[in-house]
């Protein structure tokens, strides 16, 4: 085995044979869809010669339930923060050590102990931003740093408004407006977060994911938006503004982590350890329009990224709220509320 | 041996030729089954099981994290008609919400089904009195839009309705009104979008049936003084009952488990049956409720399925 790749490599080196002859491999990426940077994943491709295949999911949940199912031949996934720690817990994680590897040394302090893989023995930063909301500053000229504009819209926003068709998002918004706590199990409160959204649905134009798809068509004036994703809708829509809500807003990260079960598991470290490196990050980044938490990524950065209102959190601004998992009690009493509303 | 056969009486003789007999037919049904057993394996590996996996699971409780706890429960039926513990643990109250869902979801496919009557059948009826050199244009003109995808359709519909889209610059062009008309978002577009997706579903069947209509009895009709309304009452819609039934069959079913248009064109304010079920797979992290929503749509698709063949059968054997 061993003497004959070195035969191999020798053929290669005197230009015997074409360079995908010593492919090693393949490696099956599973991500969020539009998310993947098509330049990283060429250059992965070239210098490691393996060929890589690239699937997409549009939730955590669909994600979870795929990979529960056993057998689905990904290599790679990249869970939000909440979903990482339920992952490890439900043991379909890899405990690769990416803690070991040689680039982890780039990745940023403050990304390395965190609650959902403490000294990230699973798991390393793929990229993290913010979930808040977009509005048009020329439709509304008041101040926008408050989440009253989607519950109790001002009159030029009325019907003009997207949230995202997400259950989460959405209940802790209201949490958040009425000042009550997330996971929240209080039945006095919840029947007030649902009286609130019920009261402000009839301002709701749309639920839906594609955000920068309405807001540039001007469908709507207001979305809620992760940051990335206003920052691409403002490219088009110059007068749109990102907001930082007094009330608090949802911080998040997606990790890259390795299935338990992943056929292509040297393969899977090597992408880990490449994505560390600062130019890698660079490239993640420069394509998705979020921060990726690798130190010297900036360097290799796009120049309008590095000043984006979207990124660059204004001094005042609350911290990000990185929003735990919640218990299946809580979890059934959001699917009613969350079916109430939209029933 | 030749010698022995030339010896056997005339019952050995029947004997073995019976034994020949049984031992052809057994081949026969052997063969018979081998043929089968491709399409049989298909209807139970991809039919039944996962039938019989959405039934089970729907008895079964919600794992933590999505997936399912292997003890017995009818909690999920439960959970479509009455609320436990929203916001008081002890009563079990009525919830309209999933049969508000439900309903909202068959009105949807009715009204889509009835829209493409209407649309469809004159259609069908014209294609059908064409010259036969231009029949076969006109239905390849019917089913071009399905060389397209679904979703790339939906799109091209709402890229049409939208505020700033190619009916509300044509309405303000023309000076009809001054403000885009809010057409997209609403039941209106999703209803819509259904007809456009499902018009040839109706078009088709009932073409197939109009094509063998004898036109010389809407002949024999005008010559016993029929009106015009009493021939297609009395006459043409009897004859073409079966395409008729075929294709609001065709298009009802779709529309009740519909899943993009409804999304797309309605806003994703309001919960289809289709999205409902998702949901539960997804976020909701309840597969239990999701199978057995699953199944009370499949048992009622059967229910009407079922009410409608007998009654359309007993109208045949009256005929």
């Amino acid at each position: 085995m061993k003497n004959g790749k070195r035969v191999l490599m020798a053929a290669t080196a005197l230009g015997m044979l074409p360079l995908a002859a010593f492919a090693e491999g393949k490696l099956n990426i599973y991500n969020w869809g539009n998310y993947t940077s098509p330049e990283l994943i060429e250059n992965f491709s070239k210098e490691y010669g393996v060929e890589v295949t690239l699937d997409d999911y549009d939730s955590n949940e669909i994600m979870l339930a795929k990979v529960q199912e056993g057998n689905t031949g990904y290599d790679i996934v990249v869970p939000g923060d909440y979903m990482i720690k339920i992952m490890i817990e439900q043991g379909l994680l890899a405990e690769v050590k990416p803690n070991e590897m040689e680039n982890f040394k780039n990745v940023d302090p403050k990304w390395v102990d965190v609650w959902w893989d403490p000294g990230r023995n699973y798991s390393v930063p793929w990229q993290w931003g913010t979930t808040a909301f977009t509005v048009d500053t020329e439709v509304y000229k008041g101040d926008i740093n408050t989440l009253a504009l989607m519950f109790d819209p001002p009159e030029e926003l009325k019907g003009r408004i997207n949230m995202l068709n997400d259950m989460n998002d959405v209940i802790n918004a209201g949490l958040r407006y009425l000042g009550y706590s997330r996971c929240n199990g209080n039945p006095d409160e919840l029947r007030e977060v649902t009286d609130l959204l019920l009261n402000a649905k009839q301002h709701w134009r749309t639920m839906d994911y594609a955000t920068i798809e309405k807001l540039t068509s001007r469908d709507v004036d207001l979305s809620q938006n992760w940051n990335g994703a206003a920052m691409r809708a403002r490219a088009d829509r110059p007068s749109l503004q990102y907001a930082y809500p007094k009330e608090g807003f949802t911080g998040w990260m997606d990790n890259v982590a390795v299935l338990a079960d992943a056929p292509n598991m040297e393969n899977a470290k090597l992408f880990m350890n490449y994505i560390m490196a600062p130019e890698n990050a660079a490239l993640i980044s420069n394509f998705a329009r979020y921060a990726n938490g690798i130190m010297g990524s900036e360097a290799y950065m796009d120049a309008e990224m590095l000043d984006a209102p979207e990124i660059v959190m204004p001094a005042d601004a609350p911290t990000p709220d990185f929003v735990q998992p919640c218990p299946q009690e809580v979890v059934d009493m959001y699917n009613k509320i969350w079916t109430r509303i939209k029933q | 041996m030749s010698v022995r056969q030339e010896i056997a009486t005339p019952a050995e003789a029947d004997a073995a030729l019976r034994a020949a007999i049984r031992q052809r037919e057994r081949e026969a049904f052997r063969n018979r089954w081998l043929l089968l057993a491709p399409a049989v394996g298909l209807i139970g590996c991809v039919g039944l099981l996962p039938l019989a996996l959405t039934m089970i699971y729907s008895f079964l409780e919600p794992g933590t994290y999505g997936g399912v706890t292997w003890s017995f429960s009818t909690g999920a039926y439960e959970q479509f008609l009455f609320d436990r513990d929203l916001f008081d643990e002890t009563i079990l109250t009525f919830n309209p919400s999933y049969v508000i869902i439900f309903a909202r979801s068959i009105f949807l496919a009715l009204v889509a089904t009835v829209g493409t009557l209407i649309v469809g059948y004159p259609t069908a009826y014209f294609i059908a009195t064409r010259p036969r050199e231009s029949r076969n244009l006109w239905l390849f003109l019917i089913t071009l839009p399905f060389w397209t995808n679904l979703l790339i359709r939906t799109y091209a519909m709402l890229l049409i309705i939208r505020d700033e889209g190619l009916v509300n610059a044509l309405l303000m062009g023309v000076g009809v009104v001054n403000q885009p008309v809010g057409i997209l978002y609403t039941d209106f577009a999703v209803f819509l979008g259904l007809i456009y997706s499902f018009l040839p579903f109706m078009v088709l069947p009932v073409y197939a049936s109009l094509e063998k209509l004898d036109f010389r009895l809407v002949e024999a009709a005008y010559d016993l003084y029929a009106t015009r309304w009493r021939v297609l009452r009395r006459v043409v819609i009897p004859a073409t009952r079966p395409g008729i039934i075929a294709g609001c069959i065709l298009v009802f079913i779709p529309g009740l488990g519909a899943y993009i248009t409804p999304e797309l064109l309605g806003g994703g304010k309001k919960l289809m049956i289709g999205n409902m079920i998702a949901l539960q797979f997804g976020t909701a992290r309840n597969w239990p409720f999701g199978s057995a929503a699953a199944l009370i749509l499949m048992a009622m698709v059967v229910l009407m399925l079922f009410v409608v063949m007998r009654r359309s059968g007993r109208q045949m054997s009256h005929g």
